[in-house]
C-alpha cells in the first residue's frame, strides 16, 4: 500500500473549463500583417513588451499551424478573397483579431479600393481600435479575447463559422458562373449586400 | 539517375506563389516565381495588395488633412514623409518656415532615418535566420518611439509638421532622452556589427547576391541606399540641400558591387552618419535659443488657442483656414527629399481650390522593386528571400 | 537652360514652357516627343524618375502624361508634359528606361491611357477584370459601394455574437 493518495493525483473540473484554460494560454498567433500595425505587433514581439508571455511566441505564418488570426493592417478590395482563404485554411478552434481601425472598419480610407473593415468578409472576435494601437491595446485586446474564450461552451459548434463557409461556396459558385476573378467576385457581393443595406456577406 | 545535359534542359517548371501573405513579404506583395528546381527562371511581382486610394482621396481632402495620410507611406519612417510632404507645399506656396522648425525637422527626418534603417537591416537579418540582430536593434527602435512620442504625442504616425513649420516645440526632457539615446545608439550598432559584419554566414548569403552595375541602377530608376551602394553618389541632401542640410557635416557612405552587403554596409554607415547630424541639430538647438516653431502667418497656418478665444480676428482666420482650406496659388510643383529608402517625390498641381487637384507620390521603393526580376533570375529561392529584405520594399508607399 | 536648348535645337517641339517654381517644365507635342526624350536622354537626363498623369476632364485633349526626369551630372530637374486626348496610344519609353515600365503600366490602370510598345501592359494596381479607371473624375471616389460612403449597415450592438453558452 504506500503514499499515494487520491487526491495528489486526481483534480475534479468542467472538461470545458480545463479545454478553455490550455486554449487561452497557448494562442498561437498568425500574423496577417499588411501596414503600419504590423510594425507595432514586431514591437509587441521584441524585449519591451514581450508577447510570448501569452504563449503566443510561436509566430506560425501557416494558418493550417495556428489559431489565432491577427489580421494587422489595412485590407483592401485586392487583399479580401486572399484573407477569406487564409481563414478558410485555418483548422477549428479558430478566432480572428482584427488589430487597428483599418481592419475593423476601413480607417480613414472611405475610398474605391480599401475593404471597409474585414467583418464585411470574415467573422471578427475581438476588434482592436487604434492607429496604430499601441502594444499594450493589442495585449489588451488578446486579453479580452482570453476572457471571451473561458466562457465559450466546448460542444456547441460556432454557427457563425458555419455561415462563413457557406458564403465562400457562393463566391466560387459566382466566380464560376461569371468567369470572374475572386476580388470581383467578392466586390459584386460586397456591392449587393451594401445596396440591401446588410453590412456583410457572410 | 544522374541528372545530365538532355534532364536539364527538358525540366518542369514549377510555379510558386510567395505572398501576399508570406512571413518574408513585408507588408504585402505577391511574387510568382517559375522555378526549376531550386532556380529562378523567372520572377514576377504582383503588387497593389496595400493600394488604399491614397491619391484620389487627397483630391478630396485639403492640404492639412493630407498630412495624416503621408504618415502611412512609408510607415517605418513616417517623420520623414511628413516633412517631405510639407517641404512640397510650402515649396508652392513659395513660403519658409523658420529656423528653429528647420532644425527640429533635420532632427526628427535622421532620427526617422536611423529608425527606417534599423527596421530595414533587422528584419532583413530575420529573414535569414539572425534573429538576435533584430531584438538589439529593436531596444533602440523603442527608444526612438519614446522620442517621437516625446516631441509628437504619438510612437509610430506622429503627423508632426504643419504647413509652414511644425506641430509643438519639443519639451525640456526631450534632450536628455535624446542625448542618451546617442550614447547608446553607437553602442548597439557595434554589437549588430559584431554580429553580422564578418560572419561567415552572413557573408556567404549576401555577398555576390543582387549586384547590380550603376548604369543599370540609373536606368531603373534607383535612388537612395541601393543607388549608392551601386556606386553611384547620389544624395539629395548633398546634391539638392534643403532645410540647410549643406550646413551640417557628414560623409555619404558609396558602396562598389550594389550586392545585399553592400547595401547592408551602406545602410549601417548611414545610420552612423544620422548620429552624426542629431548631434549637432542638438548643438544648434541650443545655440538658436528658443523661437517660433511656424511661420506667422494666419492665412497658413493656425493662430494660438488662446488668441483664437480672445480675438474676433484670430477666430476668423481659424474659420476660414479649417472650413475653406489656405488660399493655394495657381501651379504645379514637384518637391523632393531624401527620404530613407531614396528620393521620396511630391508632385502636386493646384487650381487654386482648398484641395489640390492631383496630388502623385512618387515612392523610391516602386522602380527598385521592378528590377526584381532581372535581380533574381539564375538564384535560388533563398536569395529572393534575401534580395527582397535588402531592397526594403514597404508596402505603404509603393502602392499607396 | 536646358529648355532653351531643345527649343534651339528642335524648333516647333515646345509648345508651351514654365518656371513656377524653379521647376523647368516644358509642354511637348506628342508628335516630336520621342526626339525630344533622346535630345535631353543625350544631354544628361537619364534617370526617368516617374511617370503620371493628370485628368483635365474639361480641356482637349483630356489627359496630360507628366514625365520626370533628372540629370545625375548637373543635378537639373526637367519636367515633360505631353497633352494626349482619350483613346490614343502615348509611346512607351520602355526601350531607353527600364523605369518605364510600372510607371506606364500604372497610369494604365489608373487612368485608362495605352503606351504603344509597352512589353506587358496590364493592370498594375488594381485586379485584373476591375471595372474603370479610378483616377479618372468621373470614377466616385467610394466606387460605387454605398456602405463606404453612408452610414448604413446594422450597428454592432444587435449584430453581437451569440456565445452559445
Amino acid at each position: 500500500m504506500g503514499g499515494i493518495h487520491l487526491d495528489d493525483s486526481v483534480m475534479t473540473t468542467r472538461l470545458d473549463a480545463v479545454i478553455n484554460w490550455s486554449r487561452k494560454n497557448s494562442l498561437w498567433p498568425l500574423p496577417f500583417g499588411t501596414a503600419c500595425c504590423a510594425i507595432e505587433f514586431m514591437s509587441m514581439m521584441a524585449s519591451r513588451y514581450d508577447f510570448s508571455r501569452f504563449g503566443a511566441e510561436a509566430l506560425r505564418f501557416s494558418p493550417r499551424q495556428s489559431d489565432m488570426l491577427l489580421v494587422l493592417g489595412t485590407i483592401t478590395n485586392k487583399q479580401a478573397p486572399v484573407l477569406r482563404q487564409i481563414y478558410a485554411q485555418m483548422a477549428e478552434p479558430k478566432w480572428v483579431v482584427s488589430v487597428g481601425v483599418c481592419a475593423s472598419s476601413g480607417g480613414m480610407y472611405r475610398t474605391y479600393a480599401t475593404l471597409q473593415g474585414i467583418d464585411r468578409v470574415i467573422p471578427v472576435d475581438v476588434y482592436v481600435p487604434g492607429c496604430p494601437p499601441r502594444p499594450e491595446t493589442m495585449i489588451y485586446g488578446v486579453m479580452e479575447l482570453q476572457k471571451k474564450i473561458t466562457r465559450e461552451a466546448l460542444s456547441a459548434r460556432k454557427e457563425h463559422i458555419e455561415r462563413f463557409y457557406r458564403s465562400l461556396e457562393r463566391q466560387e459558385e459566382r466566380a464560376r458562373a461569371g468567369g470572374l476573378s475572386p476580388q470581383q467576385a467578392v466586390r459584386e457581393m460586397l456591392l449587393e449586400a451594401g445596396g440591401q443595406g446588410d453590412q456583410q456577406i457572410w | 539517375m544522374e541528372p545530365n545535359a538532355t534532364n536539364r534542359s527538358e525540366g518542369e517548371r514549377m510555379i510558386i506563389n510567395m505572398g501576399p501573405s508570406h512571413p518574408v513579404t513585408h507588408g504585402t506583395l505577391h511574387i510568382v516565381l517559375e522555378l526549376e528546381g531550386e532556380f529562378i527562371v523567372k520572377a514576377t511581382p504582383n503588387i497593389g495588395y496595400l493600394h488604399r486610394g491614397v491619391e484620389k482621396l487627397g483630391e478630396n481632402l485639403t492640404y492639412q488633412q493630407f498630412i495624416p495620410l503621408t504618415d502611412r507611406l512609408n510607415y517605418c519612417s513616417s517623420l520623414m514623409n511628413n516633412v517631405g510632404y510639407t517641404l512640397a507645399v510650402e515649396k508652392l506656396l513659395g513660403i519658409q518656415d523658420p529656423p528653429r522648425s528647420q532644425v527640429l525637422r533635420v532632427l526628427c527626418s535622421e532620427l526617422a532615418r536611423i529608425g527606417d534603417h534599423l527596421v530595414c537591416v533587422g528584419i532583413n537579418a530575420v529573414d535569414i535566420g539572425a534573429f538576435t540582430a533584430f531584438l538589439y536593434l529593436f531596444r533602440e527602435r523603442e527608444t526612438i518611439y519614446d522620442l517621437f512620442e516625446m516631441m509628437a504625442g504619438q510612437r509610430l504616425h506622429s503627423s508632426f509638421t504643419r504647413i509652414g513649420g511644425l506641430f509643438r516645440d519639443i519639451p525640456p526632457e526631450f534632450e536628455p532622452l535624446c542625448g542618451q539615446f546617442l550614447e547608446s545608439c553607437p553602442r548597439t550598432l557595434d554589437e549588430m556589427e559584431r554580429l553580422l559584419t564578418h560572419n561567415p554566414i552572413w557573408a556567404d548569403r549576401t555577398k555576390g547576391v543582387g549586384s547590380i552595375a550603376p548604369a543599370d541602377a540609373v536606368s531603373w530608376g534607383y535612388t537612395g541606399p541601393c543607388l549608392r551602394a551601386a556606386g553611384v553618389p547620389q544624395d539629395l541632401r548633398k546634391a539638392q540641400p534643403y532645410l540647410g542640410y549643406e550646413t551640417y557635416e557628414f560623409d555619404i557612405p558609396v558602396g562598389t558591387t550594389g550586392d545585399i552587403y553592400d547595401r547592408y554596409l551602406v545602410r549601417t554607415e548611414e545610420m552612423r552618419q544620422s548620429l552624426r547630424i542629431v548631434r549637432q541639430c542638438l548643438d544648434r538647438l541650443r545655440e538658436i535659443g528658443p523661437g517660433p516653431v511656424i511661420v506667422d502667418d494666419y492665412k497658413i497656418a493656425l493662430p494660438p488657442k488662446e488668441k483664437v478665444y480672445t480675438r474676433m480676428e484670430s477666430l476668423i482666420h481659424h474659420f476660414k483656414l479649417i472650413m475653406h482650406g489656405i488660399e493655394m496659388p495657381v501651379g504645379e510643383v514637384y518637391g523632393a527629399t531624401e527620404a530613407a529608402n531614396g528620393e521620396l517625390g511630391f508632385y502636386i498641381v493646384s487650381h487654386g481650390g482648398k484641395s489640390p487637384y492631383r496630388i502623385h507620390v512618387r515612392p523610391p521603393c516602386f522602380p527598385i522593386f521592378n528590377s526584381f526580376d532581372e535581380q533574381v533570375r539564375g538564384r535560388i529561392i533563398a536569395d529572393a528571400v534575401a534580395v527582397l529584405g535588402g531592397m526594403n520594399v514597404i508596402a505603404g508607399e509603393l502602392d499607396r | 537652360m536646358v529648355i532653351e536648348r531643345i527649343e534651339a535645337q528642335l524648333p516647333g517641339a515646345v509648345l508651351d514652357r514654365h518656371d513656377f517654381r524653379g521647376d523647368a517644365t516644358a509642354v511637348v507635342a506628342g508628335p516630336r516627343f520621342l526626339e525630344v526624350v533622346d535630345f535631353v536622354f543625350q544631354e544628361g537626363f537619364q534617370l526617368l524618375l516617374d511617370v503620371t498623369a493628370v485628368d483635365l476632364e474639361t480641356r482637349e485633349p483630356r489627359f496630360d502624361v507628366v514625365y520626370h526626369l533628372l540629370n545625375l551630372a548637373s543635378q537639373e530637374r526637367l519636367r515633360i508634359k505631353v497633352p494626349v486626348a482619350e483613346g490614343t496610344a502615348q509611346p512607351s519609353l520602355t526601350g531607353r528606361f527600364k523605369s518605364a515600365d510600372w510607371a506606364e503600366r500604372e497610369v494604365f490602370d489608373l487612368f485608362g491611357i495605352p503606351f504603344a510598345g509597352h512589353p506587358g501592359l496590364t493592370r498594375l494596381l488594381m485586379w485584373e477584370d476591375f471595372p474603370g479607371h479610378p483616377l479618372r473624375k468621373d470614377f466616385p471616389l467610394d466606387g460605387g459601394d454605398l456602405f463606404c460612403s453612408q452610414d448604413i449597415g446594422a450597428s454592432f450592438a444587435p449584430d453581437a455574437r451569440s456565445l452559445n453558452i
